[in-house]
């Protein structure tokens, strides 16, 4: 499974990317967590305002600096995208 | 010795002052809507006014005055400027949206006019919006022949206001709230008082513990990312004060010439300002003796232009159109400032 924090520095991206590297931590298994600061990659996702989370490439989350049982959820009910497994 | 020590204490003073009752009645609720703002008020109803297929008239409208709803912080501004230009309502809007947006939001709008006075308060944000649309309306006459290679998707995938209020709730909540502080800024305690009993009505018939406690979340977010750099900009404006001559400010950005406003809103568009430092900053330029139009190419110039922002927007729409940019701008703060030297004298 593969997980994009997308923010270009803002306070609120941190502490997304933060919650996100906590809650694959404790999931545990084969998960990459990326954090895209680049604003001209942030640009290529169809997102308005950062941060945004994206989980296999799919915009689960946007402008939201979510807590780490939120992100847990998020990867959970996305676990099946495409069929990866956590 | 004795130098550094004027400086430190000039610093003091200027926190304590800044401290004081007056500042933090304003502050504190504009704070509370700030955070209303961004929880409650819908994005998607604003953006779909900048998407690409929105009317050319409509996008320069909405852009210039959307900062209000949508622009509170670093982490939309950016973002929404790059979608702005390269899926939405194209580089007019979006320019006009970067020009706009920082002078707009209503902490900047709140702040300035509480500190500086109610007439640079004002000017601050209609010279914002209006020459924004001038300004945007030139990059896209200037660079008309490269525009297109859009793709809707931003735009598309907009949420419809899911948990949204219906709108003359919404309505109704934000005057509320705007009561609030227009009357315990102006002390008009009773009047102040019986809003906040509406208010607190409010919040228990229309809106469910987690929306409160969202809303609270966010007060508190600006409250940690603005205060503490809100504080250390005072300090400096305070040693500002003490450390340069009054001559200096007096000669070089005193009266209203435009030498005097054009220097200002150069250094303005170079220098960076935290959010809301610009404010106590020019107060103490003013305090030096710094023309009221100068003062406002200040504040038009200042938060909208940065070094550190002009390479993001580098990366955004590359060196040329840039340029244009830091030039347009710092042409129409300077005449904003002029003018607005010229009818406040």
């Amino acid at each position: 499974m593969d997980i994009k924090v997308l923010g270009p520095g803002c306070a609120k991206c941190h502490k997304l990317n933060e919650a996100t590297v906590e809650a694959v931590k404790e999931l545990g298994g084969d998960i990459t967590v990326e954090y895209i600061q680049d604003i001209t990659k942030i640009l290529e996702y169809p997102v308005l305002t950062t941060p945004a989370l994206v989980i296999n490439e799919k915009i689960v989350s946007i402008g939201k600096a979510l807590r780490k049982e939120e992100v847990i959820k998020l990867i959970e009910e996305n676990a099946d995208n495409q069929g990866d497994s956590i | 010795m004795n130098v550094f020590l004027d400086l430190i204490n000039g610093g003091w003073e200027a926190l304590m002052e800044y401290l004081s009752f007056h500042v933090l009645t304003c502050l504190i609720p504009a704070l509370f809507i700030a955070g209303a703002i961004a929880v409650f008020l819908s994005q998607a109803a604003v953006l779909k006014y900048l998407g690409p297929k929105a009317k050319k008239i409509t996008a320069y409208a909405m852009a210039s005055v959307s900062g209000t709803v949508l622009a509170v912080c670093s982490c939309t501004v950016l973002p929404l400027f790059g979608s702005i230009y390269k899926r939405g309502a194209g580089i007019g809007p979006a320019t006009a949206f970067l020009y706009s947006a920082p002078a707009i939001n209503v902490l900047a709008i709140v702040y300035s006019a509480q500190i500086l006075g109610y007439d640079l308060g004002i000017a601050r944000a209609i010279g914002a919006v209006l020459f924004s649309i001038v300004v945007g309306l030139m990059m896209a006459f200037i660079f008309r022949k490269e525009e297109k290679n859009k793709n809707e998707n931003a735009f598309a995938a907009l949420p419809d206001n899911p948990e949204g209020k219906k709108p003359w709730q919404q309505l109704v909540f934000f005057a509320v709230m705007i009561g609030i502080l227009v009357f315990i800024a102006s002390k008009q305690w009773i009047i102040g008082g019986v809003l906040l009993v509406t208010l607190a009505v409010i919040l228990w018939r229309w809106f469910s513990m987690a929306e409160i406690k969202e809303w609270m979340k966010e007060t508190a977010f600006f409250v940690r990312r603005i205060i503490p750099w809100l504080l250390v900009g005072v300090f400096i404006a305070g040693i500002l004060k003490v450390a340069i001559p009054e001559s200096v400010i007096t000669n070089v950005v005193g009266g209203n010439g435009l030498l005097a406003n054009f220097v200002s809103s150069f250094l303005g568009s170079i220098m960076y300002f935290a959010t809301l430092t610009e404010v106590p900053i020019v107060e103490t330029f003013m305090d030096l003796g710094m023309g009221k139009g100068p003062a406002l190419a200040l504040l038009l110039a200042g938060p909208a232009l940065s070094l550190p922002n002009m390479l993001v927007i580098r990366s955004i729409m590359g060196t040329k159109k840039t340029l244009t940019y830091v030039v347009l701008v710092v042409i129409m703060a300077t005449i904003t400032g002029y003018i607005f030297g010229l009818i406040s004298a």
